[in-house]
């Protein structure tokens, strides 16, 4: 046997890069200033929620419990009994795994205003192992009822998405991704909740992103326009509520949906499909993580292991065309 | 990098991996294996104290050169795994291999100290040392955290705090029904007791009595971000695994011989089990490391991955020093 591990597919050189975290935590921090309500509550992730700075200027209404994720969430839902906003920031994988029964119990069922912030989603900890991945949530959080689900795939879009957070009354999950992204969204560009935003015009098929893939699926639709297939693009920040009507047009208008996420295709994919189904079948394929622990690997060579470089959402695209 | 034929056999691993390879090592680790039956208890303890620290220089080597580890709570650490895979406890790689349902078993709590764990099996002969050069390369067995499906010696898969002293419990109620004798431990981070699953374990062990179950603590006073007792603290930590129906023994964590006592006195004579306070030091022994947060997760670069070997290989040489002058 020859061994084949290739490299992660380069992205085009020009392209400067962000950590959404520092774009959260200068708007945390912005929004705190404005807010005496919010506080954030944390469990020994100051520094991976990038919150040093926070720290120092809001000791009183920093709250590190220490590595206690169920304490910490429930906490959550007691400050906000309290009139309090607390903003529960921890990496995504032990905030939604580890407290699930306090985010369905004492949050979202009890309608508390907690702001989950889950850190580092998806596979942004890839070669740590899948304990340490985050692929699980979207499909576990979709099933409860009167939560908001919200990817920003910017830094931009992760500022907007967190002032509209502190405003919003009601639980909220938002995934701060760590892998480099670059600014995908216009300058003018207002974050909607529960609205889909057409990045790119096309009738041929539809791609559907969220996070961290909308930047891989307006690259893999440059690389179909330059054989003829005009792709529509549709950034998903928000899961939950799903823009139902962004779906059905595409159905409609397009000849089939791919949907990329750095999650189970059980999140984005599963909500598109069943919206499909219901009220305009067409084909649907969904790239992502199923029903397998991933290997181990970095975030950005997991995603392209995992047929979402460019070229493989292309060439799945290409599938539905026939 | 060069890419790694498949390890032959499986060298321990689950699967032959086909990966890209780290940068080799000055030079390979000695698969010391086990303390020879018979030695004095001098001779364990140069034996230990040279395995640990043959661990430490190659594990510092595989952080720098994978550019991601968690040295500090590797380094305070690997005395403890160290004594108990190559001394305390019944087994070897054959009764791993055989899954000997008389083995002792192990649980790697603080499953971030993967690399000392990965290294500890390797000198023990458990895995092949060449195996450490795919650490976290992609489709490598030895990924961040410990996975049982990929390593046959690793009991269960860690890496979320907090969960293998219930896992741990489990396997001592396991002994127990089977009427055997085998002892379980478990190794835990300081910081990782703030998770309140291991509170309900010591509950559940205190009050099942499971003498044969031995709880060791990472005393090193520091988690993540900051120290222990700046975060929530854990004090009076003996009188409360008293309180909860523990046999507390405290020991220098970084000292083989130490540790050799505490586990000399398992079953303790009241039928409680053991929980060893072992107080340890972040980064030990090296300098720079000691005691400093910064270290949970830091990277050294090629400097200071030199300056480790230096410390490392003076402690070597004194080994061999006080073993010429007992000899
Ligand atoms: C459930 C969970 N929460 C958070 C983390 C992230 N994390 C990894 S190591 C660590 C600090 C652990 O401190 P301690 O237990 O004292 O370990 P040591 O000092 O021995 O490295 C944290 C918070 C985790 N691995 N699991
Ligand atoms: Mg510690």
């Amino acid at each position: 046997m020859t061994s084949t591990v290739p490299a992660a597919e380069a992205a085009p050189a020009e392209r400067t890069l962000f950590d959404c975290r520092d774009s959260w935590a200068a708007t945390i921090a912005e929004v705190a200033r404005a807010d005496e309500r919010v506080v954030v509550v944390v469990n020994d992730s100051v520094g991976s929620s990038k919150l040093g700075g926070f720290q120092k200027e809001f000791p009183q209404r920093t709250i590190n419990v220490g590595i206690a994720e169920q304490d910490m969430v429930g906490i959550g839902a007691g400050l906000a009994n309290g009139g309090k906003v607390p903003f529960v920031s921890a990496a995504g994988c032990f905030l939604t795994a580890r407290a699930m029964e306090q985010i369905k119990a004492d949050v979202v069922y009890s309608q508390y205003n907690v702001k989950l912030i889950g850190q580092s989603p998806g596979v942004a900890y890839g070669d740590l192992g899948p304990t340490h991945h985050s692929i699980e949530d979207f499909s576990w959080l979709r099933t409860l009822p009167g939560i908001t689900i919200v990817a920003p795939s910017d830094p931009d879009e992760t500022a907007q998405v967190v002032r509209w957070a502190a405003e919003h009354d009601g639980p909220v999950y938002v995934r701060v991704s760590r892998m480099g992204v670059p600014a995908v969204h216009a300058e003018d560009y207002t974050f909607v909740p529960g609205r889909a935003v057409t990045l790119r015009e096309g009738d041929d098929v539809t791609l559907v992103a969220t996070g961290t893939t909308v930047v891989r699926a307006l690259d893999a639709a440059d690389l179909l326009a330059a054989d003829g297939v005009a792709a529509r693009v549709l950034a998903m920040p928000t899961i939950k509520p799903l823009d139902d009507d962004a779906v059905i047009a595409a159905a409609r208008e397009t000849r089939g949906i791919v949907t990329i996420e750095e999650a189970m295709v059980t999140g984005l994919g599963g909500a598109v499909a069943q919206v499909v189904v219901e009220n305009h079948p067409a084909p649907v394929r969904s790239l992502g993580f199923r029903d397998e622990f991933a290997v181990t690997g970095s975030a950005e060579w997991l995603l392209d292991h995992h047929g979402m470089s460019p070229s493989g959402i292309a060439t799945t695209a290409q599938t539905l065309l026939g | 990098m060069s890419t790694l034929a498949p390890l032959e056999k499986n060298a321990g691993l689950v699967h032959a991996v086909e990966t890209t390879l780290l940068a080799a090592p000055d030079r390979e680790i000695e698969v010391l294996g086990r303390v020879p039956a018979g030695a004095s208890r001098a001779e364990a303890v140069a034996h230990l104290r040279r395995a640990a620290t043959e661990v430490r220089r190659r594990a510092v080597q595989t952080v720098g050169a994978a550019g991601a580890g968690h040295i500090g709570g590797e380094f305070s650490i690997t005395d403890a795994l160290v004594t108990l895979y190559l001394s305390v406890m019944n087994i070897s790689p054959a009764q791993v291999e055989e899954r000997d349902p008389e083995r002792d078993r192990i649980v790697l709590s603080k499953g971030h100290a993967a690399n000392a764990l990965y290294t500890t099996l390797a000198v023990g002969g458990y895995i092949a040392p060449e195996a450490l050069r795919t650490f976290l390369q992609p489709t490598s067995m030895l990924n961040g955290h410990p996975a049982r499906t990929k390593i046959h010696a690793v009991e269960a898969s860690t890496g979320p705090l907090g969960h293998g002293l219930p896992i741990a419990v489990g396997m001592a109620l396991a002994a127990r029904l089977d009427g055997s004798d085998r002892r379980t431990f478990v190794l835990l981070g300081d910081g990782e007791l703030q998770e309140g699953s291991n509170w309900e374990a010591f509950m559940t062990a205190g009050h099942q009595r499971l003498d044969r179950l031995v709880a060791l603590v990472d005393r090193n006073r520091l988690q993540q971000g900051a120290r222990v007792a700046d975060t929530n603290d854990l004090e009076p930590l003996a009188d409360k695994l008293r309180a909860f129906g523990w046999e507390v023994v405290e020991v220098d964590g970084n000292d083989v011989g130490a540790l050799l006592d505490a586990y000399a006195g398992v079953p303790a004579a009241s039928g409680k089990p053991t929980f060893v306070l072992a107080h340890t030091d972040k980064g030990f022994p090296v300098s720079y490391m000691r005691d400093d947060v910064a270290w949970h997760h830091k990277v050294p670069s090629a400097e200071q991955v030199a300056q480790a070997l230096t410390e490392l290989d003076a402690v070597l040489a004194s080994i061999d020093t006080e073993e010429e002058v007992t000899s």
